[in-house]
């Protein structure tokens, strides 16, 4: 069983090594190409912009080797951001093109008059079944920390509130993404982390 | 909804927990990993460690602690100290800390504040302002390097002018230390976090003056702060995290409960 945690030249790869080996599970991180392409299971972290990320990708070339990956993968927050289509999330406002594996735009999150960034640990307003989400409910709390989203879609398996209605999680086939960060989630961010790497092939 | 924030906050010397009144004469709390974790396992949502000598002695921060951390706890949480440049900043980043603070050297550089935005997101970028009221002025002033007594010095800002500031430069979160009220346990400085939230658009965290759990419920019902940080008070075995988050709770404050 191999897990690895993909090098997306983003800052938070560690904090994501350690939540997965704190459930007993082990994982790499690595950029290479065929050590991603024949993991087992492969988490996508990513903080920063979407602009900054895709630029790390591109250079080291794993953009198509992350499109056509077959195997389960988790991505968490810009992790799960950089699965859809496009952001405008970037110093300069320009829309930023994404790995394009789920359909769908990350625009600025639509907050009304609550302040930005939306960060802190809010609830889920709904959960879809899913194998990822057994056991995580409606009115559980995740640490969130962002200001830019993924609007309500047929790809969304749950959501949270902030101003307006969002996309906690989105999935395609086997691409998930989780808005916030399970890894810093206490109990029930492990819990997700636990059902991704237990999910059977 | 989203929950208001309990945040202990240790200052870190030398690779111990310690803790001064008014920023003064510390006394040395305990080893950093142990509380890390104790604190997060009784519900704290966050956790911020200062090391409070760094900017002041001239050097970073000492990073061993920050992996050591990471490794252990499962709840975010912010380094600060003597962070002067991205690779300092991406260190501390890359070692697991979820977010940086800066605060003397946004001061003697402000487009600091703007490229660790670019880089890393504006969320993880929190700017740390030390204030203090003088009686004399009326005027709110915001203090550098006070870490150490002896470098403590007044800056040319007053406290709501470099808060607009920070937020125009990319800041995505406030950490507002009352100076008057640090360590003293008298209550939160309402009169300044209202003002203060009155000129801030991104999360506002409170800190200084905890004593007792209806500071907590005054500043989150009376200033609109996101969080309140405090240290003694957790310390000292005063307030446990538990209870007070319970107690937040029954007042229809916003809280996860654990």
């Amino acid at each position: 069983m191999m897990n690895v945690i993909v090098d997306t030249g983003c800052a938070n790869l560690s904090s994501v090594k350690f939540a997965v080996e704190r459930l007993g599970f082990k994982v790499t991180i690595t950029d290479d190409i065929t050590l991603i392409k024949n993991a087992d299971k492969v988490i996508l972290p990513g903080v920063g912009t979407a602009k900054h990320a895709m630029a790390n990708i591109r250079a080291k070339g794993l953009v198509e080797t992350l499109q056509n990956l077959t195997q389960p993968v988790l991505g968490f927050c810009l992790g799960m951001q950089l699965m859809c289509d496009s952001s405008v999330e970037s110093s300069d406002g320009e829309k930023v093109e994404c790995l394009g594996i789920i359909h769908t735009d990350i625009i600025p999150l639509n907050a009304e008059n609550n302040r930005l960034p939306h960060m802190g640990w809010n609830t889920l307003t709904s959960v879809t079944d899913h194998p990822v989400f057994q056991g995580i409910n409606i009115g559980d709390y995740f640490y969130f920390v962002h200001s830019f989203a993924a609007p309500i879609s047929e790809y969304t398996l749950a959501t949270c509130q902030y101003g307006s209605s969002f996309s906690a999680v989105i999935a395609k086939d086997n691409f998930i993404g989780c808005q916030f960060h399970p890894e810093r989630s206490s109990k029930l961010g492990s819990k997700i982390i636990k059902n991704f790497l237990e999910l059977a092939l | 909804m989203l929950a208001k924030r309990i945040i202990p906050c240790l200052d870190v010397r030398d690779g111990k927990v310690v803790k001064g009144v008014q920023f003064r004469n510390h006394e040395i709390i305990g080893d950093i990993v142990p509380l890390a974790q104790k604190y997060a396992a009784a519900g704290a949502d966050e956790l911020v460690f200062y090391d409070i000598t760094a900017s002041s002695d001239n050097r970073v921060v000492d990073k061993s602690w920050v992996s050591r951390i990471a490794e252990v706890i499962d709840i975010p949480f912010c380094v600060a100290g003597g962070i002067k440049t991205e690779q300092d900043a991406k260190e501390i980043l890359m070692m697991g800390a979820d977010k940086i603070s800066v605060n003397s050297p946004a001061l003697r550089d402000p487009s600091l504040i703007s490229r660790l935005a670019d880089v890393f997101g504006q969320q993880c970028i929190v700017v740390g302002i030390d204030s203090f009221y003088d009686k004399e002025t009326g005027l709110y002033q915001v203090y550098q390097f006070t870490g150490d007594e002896n470098r403590t010095q007044q800056t040319k800002w007053t406290t709501f002018d470099w808060i607009k500031e920070v937020q125009r430069r990319g800041a995505g979160e406030i950490v507002l230390n009352c100076m008057n009220q640090d360590g003293v346990r008298q209550g939160y400085d309402i009169a300044q976090l209202q003002k203060a939230r009155a000129v801030c658009n991104v999360p506002l965290i409170a800190s200084g003056g905890a004593g007792e759990i209806s500071h907590f419920a005054d500043v989150f019902k009376q200033a609109d702060v996101d969080g309140a940080l405090a240290a003694s008070v957790f310390h000292k075995g005063i307030i446990e995290i538990n209870d007070l988050k319970q107690t937040l709770k029954n007042q229809n404050i916003e809280i996860r409960l654990c």
